[in-house]
């Protein structure tokens, strides 16, 4: 068995979620080869040489590559998986754009956001938002596959010393082009990979008053996140949001605040190892998932709880 | 210029979804079903094109049982032209649903194809991927806005990051994501008139495509519950037992 992992980068860094996708490759077993495909991307290609268990990169470094359109990525991963007995991805916006075009021209019929290996064919994934688990059997003669980065642990990354190996490129597909980017920045973790998150619901009534979750962050090292409602509203950008459609995280430590808990946003975090909810309704279906629920009113709540961490 | 959108029937986003006692799928029967809500969104989206002068005929499409017509009949009832059913019972999987999607595509030559980015269902999120590689077309995946230009379309996409805007040509496949738009409600007249607008049926084998599912689903399993908490008195209170017995601060 030999499993290409598509890396997510951006032309310097490796993406954590690449670290995770390498640890399922691992679990499925045989040969690791790590694709980057970048422009200006030698910085990334070394850093993905340097992931534990890894054994060959392969780099493709050309300005089609630079922003990752699916139009120019998805042929050259059909190029190359040939050789390859799997085929992943992690499940972030860049492997759920790209892979999926990859298999088709592959004529496989890929298997979306696996949290779990059964062996090379059986992959454990959840389906409609996590309440049920299905396990499903491939019969395709290359498994393409979308790795939800929460169900696997992040691949050392340092400790490897894989041989980096240029690929061709494969042009332009002259389909699409990029036009710019509006990201969010901010000193705090990212979401997907940070030890603790505190989100907001509707309940926070404005964008402003995230400020007041955003202390507790700072105290806690923890990032921010927020519920389907609070982005719908305008109160923070979309991507905070955790959920079925959104991310998918599993902290140590959630503290849901204000959020009522639909099931879409239960999908999103209910893998986390403590769950803690902070809401005046004290029927909210959040507190049915919850370790610790504190019925309050949040606007009291949760400057107490950044006035008692200081404590 | 024409607009395909696919429509799926699943569960309605509001049911608790049940998984069967022999472990063989979830339960289907006597559940409410809809449209998948990131149809809806597709749906509307084709009207507004429509509604604005950009586009001349919106087609709804569906793949499925006999029920998908009650589907395609609620696209109708939001403003699409008319309808196009593929039947076929059993489980259809997105690389059959893309391949059958291409020839449909081919018969109706649309300038644009909008889907939602996944089914509720199965959250798959492959269909529109899968069915711009098989035409060989531009997509834009998780769309939150999509400017229509001559020959070209610019869509910002929601990512993980943030935003991104991307320009594609035409024709091209968009896929929706929730900040797009509101759907709209369908009126009663509009329901009424909904019955009248044609709705052809074809079969898998029709449009040459194979729809045997690849994949094997050996077992579907309730997820792992998790265990009840405490309901704590104070902000001390949990400050305290998040220091000295989860030991997570």
């Amino acid at each position: 068995m030999s499993v290409l992992v598509v890396a997510e980068h951006d032309n310097s860094d490796i993406a954590p979620a690449t670290l995770n996708t390498v640890t399922a490759a691992a679990e499925i077993g045989g040969d690791i080869t790590v694709l980057v495909a970048g422009s200006g991307s030698a910085a990334a290609a070394d850093a993905a040489a340097k992931i534990a268990g890894v054994s060959k990169v392969l780099h493709a470094d050309s300005a089609e590559y630079a922003n990752g359109l699916a139009e120019n990525v998805a042929p050259l991963v059909v190029a190359l998986a040939a050789g390859y007995s799997h085929v992943l991805a992690p499940a972030t916006s860049f492997g759920k754009n790209v892979l999926p075009r990859a298999a088709a021209l592959l004529d496989v019929q890929q298997i979306s956001e696996i949290s779990g290996v059964v062996d090379a064919d059986t992959f454990v994934r959840p389906i409609y938002a996590g309440n049920a688990m299905a396990t499903v059997k491939s019969s395709d003669a290359v498994k393409v596959i979308t790795v939800r980065t929460t169900a696997f642990d992040a691949a050392a990354s340092e400790g490897g010393s894989a041989a980096v190996e240029a690929a061709d490129a494969k042009g332009d597909a002259g389909l699409s082009s990029y036009v710019g980017a509006e990201l969010s920045s901010s000193e705090r973790p990212e979401l997907t990979s940070a030890k603790i998150v505190i989100s907001g619901g509707r309940g926070m009534q404005n964008g402003e008053n995230f400020a007041m979750l955003e202390e507790v962050a700072d105290k806690l090292g923890a990032a921010v996140g927020a519920s389907r409602a609070a982005v719908d509203a305008g109160f923070v950008p979309n991507d905070y949001q955790v959920g079925q459609t959104g991310k998918v995280v599993a902290p140590d430590l959630y503290i849901a605040v204000g959020i009522s808990g639909a099931i879409q946003h239960l999908a999103g975090m209910k893998d986390s190892k403590v769950i803690v909810a902070i809401n005046k309704d004290e029927e909210a279906p959040i507190f049915q998932v919850a370790d610790y629920g504190l019925v309050a009113d949040l606007f009291e709540a949760v400057p107490a709880l950044s006035k008692e961490l200081d404590g | 210029m024409k607009v395909l959108v696919p429509v799926k029937r699943v569960i309605d986003y509001n049911v608790k979804v049940r998984v069967k006692a022999d472990q063989t799928g979830v339960e289907l029967a006597n559940v409410k079903m809809s449209m998948n809500p990131f149809d809806e969104i597709s749906v509307e989206e084709a009207i507004r094109l429509k509604e604005a002068g950009t586009a001349t005929e919106v087609i709804a499409v569906s793949l499925g049982a006999q029920q998908c017509q009650e589907t395609i009949r609620t696209a109708l009832a939001m403003g699409a032209d008319r309808g196009i059913h593929v039947l076929h019972d059993g489980d259809l999987e997105p690389l059959a649903v893309a391949k059958m999607l291409k020839a449909v595509v081919d018969k109706e030559q649309p300038e644009l194809v909008i889907l939602g980015k996944q089914a509720i269902d199965d959250d798959a999120n492959q269909t529109g991927q899968m069915l711009a590689a098989l035409l060989g077309w531009g997509q834009a995946t998780f769309a939150s806005k999509i400017e229509m230009g001559a020959g070209e379309a610019k869509v910002t996409r929601e990512i993980d990051g943030g935003l991104e805007t991307i320009s594609l040509k035409l024709p091209a496949i968009v896929t929706t994501d929730l900040r797009l738009n509101e759907p709209r409600y369908a009126s009663l007249p509009n329901i009424m008139k909904a019955k009248k607008k044609p709705i052809d049926q074809f079969s898998p084998a029709d449009l040459g495509v194979d729809p045997a599912p690849r994949l094997e689903t050996l077992k579907v399993e309730e997820p792992a519950k998790r265990e009840a908490g405490v309901t704590v008195a104070d902000v001390a209170e949990l400050v305290s037992k998040l220091r000295t017995e989860a030991k997570v601060i």
